[in-house]
């Protein structure tokens, strides 16, 4: 697996759209820090940018992936290769390779801010963490999308469409559903409900720990009380994971029985 | 060698092969060349991926000496496999690709030969994306022909190929059947057919049609090439449906 991880991330990691990618948040990360000089402040506007920005390129880059480098996987499985092994390498170097571009792009501006002497440190760290977290999760929602179906245009629009339902609709149908529910308890339904988008469960994560959640009001001191505990952020954490191990485990699945 | 009992496969609605019984054995000493043929969607690619273990049969057994296939990876270490359309990382070199292949299959090699007879050594630090689709081919042969497998199936394998690589791969290929090694071949190119084969399978509907030697399919069928030979056979099925 580590061979297929590595000739997968290498191919990767020489490919311009990487440098586009990391370019980007290299930008992006100068441009706030050094425009705003004020770190939480550009730690938010960050957090806005990755929840939805890494989902993205995460799906798009994971089915393009899978899609160009059909004969060439077509080449591996004569190789006496476990196809577990094939995926699960491939998966790990899209991955992996996106979220260095992730990391090492945003990284550099806050190292050059001199971030290691504030005490934003661990507000950084946790974006980045849940920005890694986000990349390894759509890239496993996409390889799973791509598997499941041969026509690449057909698999290029569900993966779209899964990003597009965990970044907006899912949102707005748990505002309707708060809306027209506003007369029961509400705070467990929209605990359970931010658990199953991992998108949500990534903003709360991130905004609860940058002390701002007194701005949320009521539902905000539910989930300060939730997430603010060592036990609520294991058990976020986890369910990250979870999003990660299931779809994982799918595409070995999946992969089992395709036939190439 | 290869046994082959039953084997049923259906993609969607279409039954592409319906218990196809098929055995081909070699003689130790000085191996052969098979051809697999018929018309298109007869199930020569079905055929050989399920042998591959890329296509996973619905029924069937699928036996290479001896030993079960089905759902195993480690006896591809004793294949060689050369794909119909070659396809690979665009940003990885020539050099980098068969540093990789050889890294995945821990067996000696002879690649440096094979570079020196396609003449591919001015291309070993170019990257494969930059490579024209002839040439992508001539690295596709050396990374088939590289290894010292028992059987080596090869599906098209004269796609782009210009006259002197052409005729290279056909001298590999003579070369590896006096090593004793079965070839496995499907093609349209029937002057290649007959020129390289000793025996003939010809797939039809699913199943084996007719299996026997270049004499035989000519006699059988009163022709004096296997070109009229082969049409003469799809013809008299033709009118037998109709």
């Amino acid at each position: 697996m580590f061979k297929i991880l590595k000739y997968s991330f290498y191919d990767l990691m020489r490919s311009s759209w990487s440098y586009v990618y990391f370019l980007f948040y290299l930008a992006l990360g100068f441009v706030l820090l050094f425009l705003n000089n004020d770190v939480s402040k550009a730690v938010i506007t960050l957090m806005n940018v990755i929840v939805v920005l890494t989902p993205l390129i995460g799906t798009i880059f994971g089915v393009m992936y899978y899609y160009n480098s059909r004969e060439f996987t077509e080449l591996l499985l004569a190789q006496p290769l476990k196809r577990s092994t094939i995926f699960i390498g491939q998966y790990l170097g899209v991955a992996l390779s996106l979220s260095l571009s992730l990391i090492i792009g945003l990284g550099i501006p806050f190292l050059a801010y001199g971030l290691l002497q504030s005490n934003a440190i661990f507000n950084f760290t946790s974006l980045l963490l849940v920005g890694a977290f986000l990349t390894f999760i759509f890239v496993a929602l996409a390889f799973n999308i791509a598997l499941s179906h041969e026509n690449k245009i057909k698999g290029f629009g569900y993966a779209i469409l899964v990003w597009l339902f965990l970044a907006v609709i899912y949102d707005g149908l748990f505002l309707i559903s708060l809306v027209m529910l506003q007369e029961y308890p509400l705070d467990k339904f929209s605990l359970i409900a931010t658990m199953f988008n991992p998108i949500d469960l990534s903003r709360i994560l991130v905004l609860l720990k940058l002390d701002i959640s007194a701005l949320l009001g009521y539902t905000g001191a539910v989930f300060q009380k939730f997430f603010g505990t060592n036990a609520g952020m294991l058990i976020s954490f986890f369910v990250l994971l979870l999003w990660v191990i299931l779809p994982a485990l799918r595409i070995i699945y999946i992969s089992k029985r395709k036939d190439f | 060698m290869i046994k082959i009992k039953n084997l049923h496969k259906k993609f969607g609605k279409v039954e592409v092969l319906k218990g196809l019984d098929l055995s081909i054995h070699s003689n130790t000493s000085s191996g052969g060349i098979v051809a697999v043929l018929g018309p298109n969607g007869s199930g020569k690619t079905t055929l050989i991926k399920s042998i591959l273990g890329m296509v996973i049969p619905d029924k069937g057994e699928i036996k290479l000496q001896d030993k079960n296939i089905l759902k195993k990876h480690q006896y591809r270490n004793n294949i060689n496999y050369l794909p119909q359309i070659a396809n690979f990382p665009s940003n990885l070199s020539v050099k980098e690709l068969i540093k990789m292949v050889k890294d995945l299959r821990p067996k000696p090699t002879t690649d440096n030969n094979l570079i020196d007879l396609f003449g591919l050594l001015p291309f070993l630090d170019k990257k494969l994306g930059n490579l024209s689709g002839g040439t992508k081919q001539k690295v596709n042969i050396l990374l088939t022909f590289m290894f010292d497998s028992e059987l080596i199936i090869l599906d098209e394998p004269t796609t782009g190929l210009d006259p002197i690589s052409l005729l290279n791969l056909k001298k590999i290929i003579l070369e590896e059947k006096q090593k004793g090694k079965t070839i496995l071949i499907t093609s349209h190119i029937m002057s290649f057919v007959e020129e390289m084969a000793d025996e003939i399978v010809f797939l039809l509907d699913g199943k084996i049609y007719f299996k026997g030697t270049l004499v035989e399919i000519k006699q059988s069928t009163n022709q004096k090439d296997l070109e009229h030979a082969i049409a003469a056979i799809l013809t008299t099925t033709n009118s037998k449906f109709n």
